[in-house]
């Protein structure tokens, strides 16, 4: 089997619209959550959120072009852009063919549909745009990175709502590793902060009102957060005959299902998910330096992800920082673990460990170490990085540090 | 629950038992004032479903949120407790 680098990453986020920004962000326990613009915001409950800021679409892209890209897809590209810079890649016509996509979200155009039920319910309006169709659909963002930078090898989208971005980015990893594709642009985005995407999550009782608080004791739920984030998935000896930039190796994979509950987590499931990713890369769980959590701040999920990591990791949990970053740029569902990765690689490249910002007290039912408020230096080999979905389907990625 | 319950039982009462009882998959005479929602086999969702459920039938608004159900602001501990909060709520609507 070959081996699987990063070799470049993009972002556009509530913390900043590039990589750099990002990482600043994250090390500074920035928070990106404030009040939210959507329309009829007054007719929500929930009224925070994590926006991306000073992201203004026709600097990125031709007038005419912007009918056919749904926020998620602006997002997704802008962030492959950069991953394609970074990673200083240039498609020709061979590599075209060695290379694909897989982008994950679970929205998709959620924003294009809420504005064109709107047109023709509320409205009454009984013509909609010509491109409707193609903008709304959930590959949108994976057709258009393919199409911008030529790459026509295996291309899809997965959706698997909060894990979304973790599936996307392991298949890819898979097909790297197995010699499907020698490049795979890969992650997730998600842009469903409209009135009819938080006016559904506000149905489920689930929502913090104030703040994410992953973790602690006074945690009241979850903030939706949107972006995403692309990173450049190379073969190892590809990216060494150009050498390009490291950031990381894709070490592991492992997925599961619950077959529980369609909204209410399990440990099980996590548990066998984690330990498969660990047992793909070959590593013992004693080896992990840092765990980014899908720590959503609901009460039940960080209790339950607290008491598999307990399982998987054991005595280990004790002095094992795990964090999540949600506490920031929110949950940006279907892209989230693609922007979580982020605070992986920063983990294992610089040596920071993001912190769990909004961290008032310590809950006896959740990890030891959430790394309340404060970014840490740490020398960090291996991380892993959780996303347990809605419906109970799980996917942890294990990186290493550049080889 | 005999003659003296049913005489107390307001119109209120009456149509939030038949809404927790429609979620629990229960008969309405199973449902009794001093049961909590676990005791009826009602999780968390379930719950949520309830209070979606009476929100729209008495057309208010229950500050209720999932991560901390045991907040002061609407006690859900028994049966009784939720119908009294919900005709506090309608009561204040009222004024």
């Amino acid at each position: 089997m070959k081996r699987v680098v990063i070799t470049g990453a993009g972002t556009v986020n509530a913390l900043a619209n590039d990589s750099v920004g990002t990482y600043t962000a994250l090390q500074e326990g920035q928070c990106g959550i404030g009040p939210l613009t959507c329309r009829d915001v007054d007719r929500l409950n929930v009224r925070v959120g994590a926006e991306i800021r000073g992201f203004d679409p026709e600097q990125h892209f031709p007038r005419n072009t912007l009918p056919l890209l749904d926020r998620f897809a602006q997002i997704a590209l802008v962030a492959a852009r950069e991953a394609v810079a970074y990673a200083g890649l240039q498609f020709d016509a061979a590599l075209g063919l060695r290379a694909g996509v897989i982008m994950g979200t679970a929205g998709g155009g959620n924003l294009t549909v809420d504005d064109n039920y709107r047109a023709v319910y509320a409205d009454g309006k009984n013509r909609v745009h010509p491109f409707v169709v193609p903008r709304l659909m959930h590959n949108a963002a994976t057709s258009h990175i393919s199409m911008e930078f030529g790459l026509k090898g295996p291309a899809f989208t997965v959706s698997t709502a909060c894990a979304s971005a973790n599936h996307a980015m392991g298949q890819a990893f898979q097909m790297v590793r197995c010699g499907m594709a020698d490049v795979m642009l890969t992650g997730g985005s998600e842009a469903m902060l409209g009135f009819g995407g938080i006016k559904a999550w506000e149905g489920l009782r689930v929502m913090a009102r104030d703040t994410c608080r992953p973790f602690s004791r006074d945690r009241t739920g979850m903030i939706q957060g949107e972006g995403g984030a692309v990173f450049v998935f190379e073969e190892l000896e590809h990216a060494r005959a150009r050498g390009a930039p490291i950031l990381a190796e894709v070490a592991g994979f492992g997925l599961s299902a619950d077959a529980g509950d369609i909204v209410m987590p399990d440990v099980d499931g996590p548990v066998r998910a984690m330990r498969a990713a660990l047992s793909d890369a070959g590593i013992a769980a004693q080896d992990v330096g840092y765990v980014n959590a899908h720590g959503t701040g609901t009460a039940a999920n960080d209790r339950v992800e607290s008491q598999a990591l307990r399982v998987v990791m054991r005595a280990h949990l004790d002095k094992l920082p795990v964090s999540s970053t949600k506490s920031m740029h929110g949950h940006i569902i279907g892209g989230t673990s693609a922007v979580e990765l982020l605070a992986c690689l920063m983990a294992l490249k610089d040596g920071v460990i993001a912190p769990t910002i909004n961290h008032t007290e310590f809950d006896p039912d959740c990890v030891p170490d959430p790394v309340p408020n404060e970014a840490r230096r740490a020398s960090v080999d291996i991380v892993m990085s959780n996303a347990f979905a809605f419906g109970g389907l799980n996917a942890v990625l294990v990186l290493r540090r550049s080889p | 629950m005999g003659l003296e319950y049913m005489q107390t039982t307001t119109d209120t009462a009456l149509r939030v038992i038949d809404i927790i009882a429609q979620q629990a998959m229960l008969d309405t005479s199973e449902v009794g004032m001093d049961m909590a929602m676990s005791d009826l086999g009602l999780d968390s969702l379930g719950l949520v479903e309830c209070i979606f459920g009476i929100e729209e039938a008495f057309d208010i608004s229950v500050p209720f949120n999932a991560n901390a159900p045991d907040q002061a602001e609407f006690d859900i501990s028994t049966v009784g407790a939720i119908i009294s909060e919900v005709e506090k709520l309608i009561a204040r609507k009222a004024a």
